[in-house]
């Protein structure tokens, strides 16, 4: 049967793979080609990059970081940050990018979600959802690196983009990410009933019981961390062999 | 001359396959190209594909290329990849558009609405790593039973002939994914995003003598 993935994320700024605390004070984590073939050789599923770069000036950078990687690491790449064009979209995929991510602009401009899949295909548009619990059962879509609030229910959103044609969701956590005390479960399994097409679940992976909760409890198609494969707590590898344990159908 | 020609019909990135050849082939000659005398020439033809095949098909007709990837399909080693795979067969439920027809059968969807055992919701598209049950053929050479590779699609290919079923995966039910005739091979995962599995099957088309 088809294997839940584990998707490590580095997210990317001047060059460098950086964490921070619910979107603030950065930490260095170190150069991404080599944690990019790290991973791959731990036996990652996919990998996620995710260029925060403030300044547009430094885009260029991760273009040759994702060409790098491309050459020399043989899973899907997820690339996103700062994608307002489908110009924007075609350059990633050009430099060895499979699928491309959208948050901020898919709010602004939905559009560009429909435009983009109808011209390179669902199965390599990712749809990034920021989200933040607003009541019980009650979840709102952020963007600006969770700094804005729009006013719009995440599960909503959710199936309006899977409507557009996206071919994936990534759904963040704004009230975990960073936390490491595990995954928004109410939120992944909300969102994740009520669509059709996967979710990847982020934010607040803490321990390996985190990522085993978020396939059983959450119901979802992936999970997604960062932190704790970058400083070394845990290897792919333990986080796979602790998934089988539980039962988890994962590529071993 | 290009030993391998990598048929660009504008949809979707072909980067990837490119790399992943090149890393299995570092040797040959491998081409991204559009050029139909190219293809003609070429030792070996791959067939990638990606979205939709209504406008794969309509690319491959307007960039004129149909007839040279139907004669690379019959007479040299040629490999269909994804789309490329279901591009071969004669109608697909997407669009409701006619394939190429080198091979007998049609493309369905994906049922929606099925859950594993545990009660979670089957995905469409399928889109991640599931294992492939597979039959004796040289492109298999060293590749386990059972490996994994990575899919995402949400249609898959229903040949009328079983005899040109080379393997199968689960979801749930079984379906076919990759197809053989003479000198054709066909798959609908993504050997250039599998990891090590992948890049074996790259190399045993590289390396494949069809008798």
């Amino acid at each position: 049967m088809l294997a839940k993935r584990i998707i490590p994320c580095l997210d990317v700024t001047s060059g460098r793979v950086v964490k921070g605390v619910s979107f603030v004070e950065l930490r260095d984590a170190g150069d991404p080609v080599e944690i990019a073939r790290r991973y791959d050789e731990q036996g990652a599923d996919e990998l996620t990059f995710l260029d925060i770069t403030a300044s547009s000036d430094d885009r260029n950078i991760i273009f040759h970081i994702i060409e790098k990687v491309a050459e020399q690491v043989f899973i899907p790449l997820t690339v996103g940050g700062g994608v307002r064009a489908v110009q924007d979209v075609r350059n990633l995929l050009n430099a060895g990018a499979d699928k491309v991510s959208i948050n901020t602009s898919a709010v602004t401009n939905p559009q560009l979600v429909a435009d983009a899949a109808g011209r390179y295909g669902s199965q390599c548009i990712v749809v990034a959802i920021d989200a933040k619990q607003v009541g019980p059962g009650k979840w709102e879509v952020f963007t600006h690196g969770g700094r804005k609030a729009t006013g719009l229910d995440a599960v909503e959103w959710a199936k309006k983009m899977q409507t557009l044609g996206a071919g994936e969701i990534l759904l963040t956590s704004m009230d975990q990410d960073g936390q490491k005390k595990g995954f928004d479960l109410g939120l992944t399994r909300a969102v994740t009933d009520a669509l059709e097409i996967p979710v990847i679940a982020s934010g607040g992976v803490g321990n390996l019981q985190h990522l085993a909760d978020g396939v059983k409890i959450g119901g979802a198609d992936a999970v997604l961390a960062a932190s704790i494969f970058h400083f070394g707590e845990y290897t792919v590898q333990q986080a796979k062999s602790y998934m089988a344990q539980q039962g988890i159908e994962v590529r071993l | 001359m290009v030993d391998i020609a990598i048929v660009d019909y504008g949809m979707g990135n072909l980067r990837s396959v490119y790399q992943a050849v090149h890393k299995v082939a570092s040797a040959a000659r491998v081409e991204i190209t559009d050029n139909a005398d190219v293809i003609a020439r070429a030792e070996r033809v791959i067939f990638p594909g990606q979205g939709a095949m209504p406008d794969c098909m309509r690319e491959l007709h307007a960039r004129g290329l149909r007839e040279a990837v139907l004669d690379a399909a019959r007479n040299k080693p040629f490999l269909g990849i994804c789309i490329g795979l279901q591009m071969l067969f004669e109608h697909s439920e997407e669009g409701d558009a006619p394939g190429l027809g080198v091979l007998a059968g049609n493309v369905v969807r994906f049922a929606t609405g099925l859950s594993d055992g545990e009660g979670h919701k089957l995905k469409v598209p399928h889109m991640g790593w599931n294992q492939v049950h597979h039959a004796r053929h040289d492109l298999w050479a060293g590749i386990a039973q059972d490996e994994r590779f990575y899919f995402v699609h949400s249609y898959f290919v229903q040949p009328v002939q079983s005899g040109l079923v080379q393997a199968t995966s689960n979801y749930p039910q079984p379906f076919v994914c990759a197809v053989a005739q003479d000198n054709l091979f066909a798959v609908q995962f993504h050997p250039e995003k599998s990891a090590a599995a992948g890049l074996r099957l790259l190399q045993n088309f590289v390396n494949w003598k069809p008798a």
